[in-house]
């Protein structure tokens, strides 16, 4: 069995959580302290930039490109906002990062905020993560005590204040310009992009948006270089490891930090337990509730963002999410866009009003009562709500009926045939 | 009264000092939320008072999260996860024996005040599925015949 030496969870024991003594007791703060002490901000960025890190939110942008767009030498009030909105179904491994080991993010955050030359970052966290909130404020006082929070930090004249801030629900929050908007205590329909946060964000500063899985890989990448941290993948092009949640029809869901680039039949069989109740493996969302299904000829397939791209999905979140033979595609599917319908923020008419179209084509179909003109419709309506909508939320909505239409087809195919859904009874 | 003087002083000195007091909306609907259970016209109203906002510019924001409750709930609010996760491992079957246990259908309110059932997208619990929250206590892998211990657990953690 393939497993790896863990970056974030090398402190995590379920059930615990662990503290600063403990953190520190594993090498906690020494990528901090390096930064501080051996590199300046520019050397910082180049190291992010050279280890190949992409964002683990969902987009899998260049974190050190989205870097080097923002003016980090520039004076003037600037924000680091990190995303852990996680509402993503499928995606809970931010929550377990927060569970077991606080530290590691904010020490991540400090590097950042060390690199880019910010003094204020925000935690956005979603509501129902109140013990994440808990345990990240208890971390900070520690950080506080031990000067590694506020002014002077360690003495190296590096001053930086970090906020939690709850929220109160809504998917669409997670969205960057959503986010921002969120925290402002505006509305949360998502700003149109240019001004790019990076030169008009938080307050109308320049503002560096990560999510907090990729922040808690900085200090390691700090600690152990970027070529270090690059050979941690099983793929060329890949770097690091990644958190997988594995859940769905597996008789051991859970959430296990691999090397980038796992293949995902192997990961199935070895930390999922294998499909439950000794049924087989019909398809997966690979990354999330937005990302197209991969099918059973995928087994092979690398977890990676280039191996999944080349295959017609993303890694997204890195949530697998596991459906067995007895599934009935429509039906998931089915699930799937009623939550991005009912999370649409409203703002836009393609999402608006083309997701629950969407829902509606989908509900006649399962129910048997669907004919050939749906189907079309519904091919229709890739083409129409794709690229026409305000965010990518439509987007990612449409994933899920992009894998469906490619992959099962015929069983969409069968519903309208038969007039009934051919997987129940 | 939906908050006491001294809580309103203290929010009003927070929102004196934050130097961006807008942002502070959700930590004062919050408040009202958590001393009340459910934000009223007049608790919007309130919130603009201490923020210095018009009620409009409060209303805008509460009405768009759907965990600031803007009608009136129950002394616990059950949140039962319908996405993906959870309804391939059985979350439509729980939903509906609540719905039989409660007497009531998704939205509603018990007679006695007690629960408000509501759907509620990922929890961050996938692992855990079926999942649901009990006012603050998340339950995982929640099997059928457990629900209507659950539900009596959490009716006599309110009465003692
Ligand atoms: C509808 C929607 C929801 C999103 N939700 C999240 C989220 O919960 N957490 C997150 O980190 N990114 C989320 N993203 C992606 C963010 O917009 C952004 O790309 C990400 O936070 C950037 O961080 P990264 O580069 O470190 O991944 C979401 C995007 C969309 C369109
Ligand atoms: S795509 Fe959907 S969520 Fe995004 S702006 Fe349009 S309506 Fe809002
Ligand atoms: S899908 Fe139910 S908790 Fe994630």
């Amino acid at each position: 069995m393939r497993t790896c030496e863990p970056l974030l969870f090398k402190n995590r024991r379920i059930g615990e959580t662990v503290f600063l003594e403990g953190y520190r007791r594993t090498g906690g703060y020494q990528g901090l302290e390096k930064a501080l002490r051996d590199m300046t901000p520019a050397s910082v960025r180049e190291e992010v930039k050279a280890s190949g890190l992409r964002g683990r939110g969902g987009a899998g942008f260049s974190t050190g490109l989205k870097w080097s767009f923002f003016p980090s030498d520039d004076p003037g009030e600037k924000y680091l906002v990190c995303n852990g909105d996680e509402m993503e179904p499928g995606t809970f491994k931010d929550r377990q990062l927060l569970l077991a080991d606080p530290h590691h993010l904010l020490e991540g955050v400090l590097i950042a905020c060390y690199a880019l030359g910010i003094g204020t970052a925000y935690i956005f966290l979603r509501d129902a993560y109140r013990q994440c909130a808990a345990n990240l404020e208890h971390a900070m006082d520690e950080a506080r005590e031990a000067g590694l929070l506020g002014d002077n930090i360690l003495g190296s004249g590096f001053s930086c204040e970090v906020h939690v801030h709850r929220s109160a629900g809504r998917y669409i929050c997670g969205e960057e310009t959503a986010l921002l908007n969120s925290l402002e205590g505006l509305r949360p329909n998502p700003r149109s992009k240019p001004p790019f946060p990076a030169v008009k964000g938080l307050f109308g500063k320049p503002t560096a948006l990560n999510n907090i899985e990729t922040l808690a890989n900085v200090p390691h990448i700090i600690t152990g270089g970027a070529a270090w941290y690059k050979s941690l993948a099983l793929t060329e092009k890949g770097s690091g490891t990644k958190l997988y949640g594995l859940a769905g029809h597996l008789e051991t869901p859970c959430c296990v930090e691999l090397p980038l680039g796992m293949p995902l039949g192997e990961l199935i069989r070895d930390f999922g337990g294998g499909v439950w109740q000794q049924r087989s493996f019909k398809a997966c969302l690979p990354g999330g509730a937005s990302t197209p299904y991969l099918t059973a000829e995928h087994l092979d397939v690398a977890l990676d963002y280039e191996t999944l791209e080349q295959v017609g999905t993303r890694l997204g979140t890195g949530g697998v999410v596991v459906f067995d033979d007895r599934t009935c595609m429509v039906a998931a599917t089915l699930n799937l866009l009623r939550f991005f319908a009912r999370e649409s923020c409203g703002w836009c008419t393609p999402c608006r009003d083309g997701l629950p179209l969407v829902c509606w084509l989908l509900e006649r179909i399962e129910l048997g009562q669907g004919t050939r003109e749906d189907m079309t419709m519904l091919q229709e309506q890739l083409r129409y709500i794709n690229g026409r909508s305000f965010c990518a939320l439509a987007l990612g909505a449409m994933g899920p009926v992009d894998g469906l239409l490619r992959h099962f087809a015929e069983e969409v195919e069968d519903h309208i045939r038969l007039g009934r859904c051919p997987l129940q009874a | 009264m939906l908050l006491s003087e001294k809580q309103i002083t203290q929010l009003k000195r927070r929102v004196r000092e934050t130097p961006h007091p807008r942002e502070m909306i959700l930590d004062v609907l919050h408040a009202i939320q958590d001393a009340n259970g459910w934000v009223s016209d007049e608790g919007v109203e309130l919130a603009a008072i201490i923020l210095g906002l018009s009620p409009l510019q409060v209303e805008e924001v509460a009405t768009f999260y759907d965990k600031i409750y803007r009608r009136p709930v129950g002394r616990k609010v059950i949140h039962i996860c319908d996405s993906i996760c959870c309804w391939s491992r059985g979350s439509e079957a729980l939903m509906q024996r609540l719905q039989q246990l409660l007497g009531i259908a998704a939205g509603e309110t018990t007679i006695d005040g007690m629960f408000t059932l509501l759907p509620t997208c990922c929890l961050g619990a996938c692992a855990d599925a079926p999942a649901l929250r009990i006012g603050k206590t998340l339950y995982g892998k929640v099997a059928i015949e457990q629900l209507e211990a659950i539900l009596d657990g959490e009716r006599t953690e309110v009465s003692s």
